[in-house]
């Protein structure tokens, strides 16, 4: 399977299962397109004649002589071969890598969009004991086998509400992860509010990485980030944010912000987060709602989004080039090191290899599955009860999805968010549609800035000469 | 001269080293890298 665009004056071809990206004149596009039609060679060397009258008979037969030397070197038509991959993992016995603690099931804003219901999850308020968060670390570390990087997330509601948790499980993960030869990877994702020195000093020194939640401009942030009293947030967290990432050095963090029906033109709220306040590490998610909401993302707001997507790229291949670089988070793809086959296959891992835990020590596939009492898998004092559903998230990949058979992107996006697939589809083996159309537009403009990079370099490489 | 080539791990993935869920948290694996060392 092959995919095919033109972005930015770029004639892009991507192989879908080597994931091999070629470049390529108009000449051998339209070859590889006719080919892909099903024509054969001689066929489509007719078409071509008719197509480009200038072009001399030795340049169409190189044409089709470099398409047959890259289908030799497997970089081109390739076939699927990486089925047997989802059987493996269906086979496999898989271990518990990763947790989201919900060590706050309350928070000290009442964002209207949050799907977490402000941070109680459509239950009760609720604050993490350390007990409880303790039992959790013990069981990642029973239920990890022999891996050794163990990630866990302080989320909610608002993690820092209940701060002297966090901390204490810090500690004790700390105390233990060399006699059990772990590494424990802390992250924390906050909204803001309660950053104070004493945080970012301990967040600087204990974890990998922090999501900053902010949604850009002032009065798009003010519209839905607001405090309990209808306030909004913006010039509260601000300055916090702005002193915690300047603290943090060249630790990773990443300003998180939310877009919605009401802010499609989502590139300014990056471009006031990196160009105002200063900020380079950055993502922007579309809204998830019960499609209910006036928030929502409309089918008529898809162009507009796929524009922005382009926009961006393109805006920030020009801030390479000044050298100023900002990062966004879906653009960040290796072509060399990027995830294995078992990963593009088997995705996020939720619900086998990444839970999340209640403030009760109730687990859950993740954080978008917490009470929903059908999804519930146990919890950590008496383990996993519900092996059954533990199997059926083993079997959401990408080949278990009959519509993602004919997607180019399935090896990059692992056939996608089962939690979203579940709240528009009523299956979590189903597809999140409006989604996939976003993230196919993400790729093909983080393809088509590697195009750019790649040929930024060589420039430079000439220049050097 | 027609075809740039800019750039799939089966043989030696799978460690399991590398958790995509924890920036976005709900928009999910295209930007992971590899941490396998030996891969």
């Amino acid at each position: 399977m092959i995919h095919q665009y033109k972005m930015n004056g770029y004639n892009i071809v991507l192989d879908v299962y080597s994931a091999s990206v070629h470049v390529t004149d108009d000449l051998a596009y339209d070859a590889i397109h006719l080919l892909d039609e099903g024509k054969s060679v001689d066929e489509a060397r007719k078409e071509l004649a008719e197509m480009y009258k200038d072009a001399s008979a030795e340049d169409i037969d190189d044409t089709f002589s470099d398409i047959q030397e890259l289908k030799d070197n497997g970089k081109l038509f390739t076939e699927d071969i990486y089925e047997k991959a989802a059987g493996y993992l269906k086979k496999q016995t898989t271990v518990v890598k990763a947790l989201c603690l919900l060590v706050a099931h309350t928070c000290n804003l009442n964002c209207s969009y949050c799907f977490a219901s402000q941070g109680k999850f459509k239950g009760d308020e609720g604050l993490m004991t350390f007990e409880t968060a303790k039992r959790a670390i013990d069981f990642l570390v029973e239920n990890s086998g022999n891996r050794r990087n163990l990630e866990v997330d302080f989320f909610g509601g608002e993690p820092l509400v209940n701060f002297d948790v966090c901390k204490k499980t810090v500690e004790y993960a700390r105390s233990i992860e060399k006699e059990h030869n772990k590494n424990f990877r802390f992250t924390l994702t906050t909204n803001g509010v309660n950053v104070t020195d004493e945080v970012i000093e301990w967040a600087n020194k204990e974890c990998y990485n922090v999501v900053l939640s902010l949604d850009g401009r002032k009065e798009v942030n003010d519209r839905f980030r607001v405090n309990r009293a209808g306030q909004g947030s913006y010039d509260r967290i601000v300055p916090n944010f702005q002193k915690f990432v300047k603290a943090r050095g060249d630790k990773a963090y990443y300003m998180r912000g939310t877009f919605s029906h009401y802010n499609t033109d989502f590139t300014k709220d990056i471009f006031h987060m990196a160009d105002d306040l200063g900020f380079t590490e950055l993502s922007m998610e579309p809204v998830v709602t019960d499609g209910k909401s006036p928030s929502t993302l409309t089918e008529e707001d898809l162009p507009v989004l796929y524009e922005q997507y382009e926009i961006l790229a393109k805006d920030m291949l020009r801030r390479e080039k000044d050298g100023k670089p900002i990062t966004f988070y879906h653009y960040m793809i290796d072509l060399e090191h990027g995830p294995c086959v078992y990963k593009r296959v088997s995705g996020c891992g939720s619900g086998t290899e990444y839970m999340a835990v209640t403030a009760w020590g109730d687990l859950y596939p993740c954080h978008q599955f917490v009470n929903d009492p059908e999804y519930k898998l146990g919890n950590v004092f008496d383990g996993v009860d519900r092996t059954d559903l533990v199997d059926t998230f083993k079997e959401c990949n990408v080949y278990s999805r009959p519509e993602c058979k004919k997607c180019w992107a399935r090896m990059y996006c692992a056939g996608g968010c089962s939690a979203n697939a579940l709240h528009a589809t009523g299956d979590i083996k189903g597809v999140y549609e409006y989604g996939c159309k976003l993230f196919r537009k993400r790729m093909e403009c983080a393809l088509m800035m590697k195009v750019a990079e790649a040929e930024m370099a060589q420039e430079q490489e000439n220049e050097a000469e | 001269k027609h075809i740039v080539t800019l750039n799939m791990s089966e043989e030696k993935g799978g460690c399991g080293e590398c958790t995509s869920c924890q920036a976005c948290k709900t928009s999910c694996i295209a930007n992971q890298k590899c941490e396998n060392k030996n891969a």
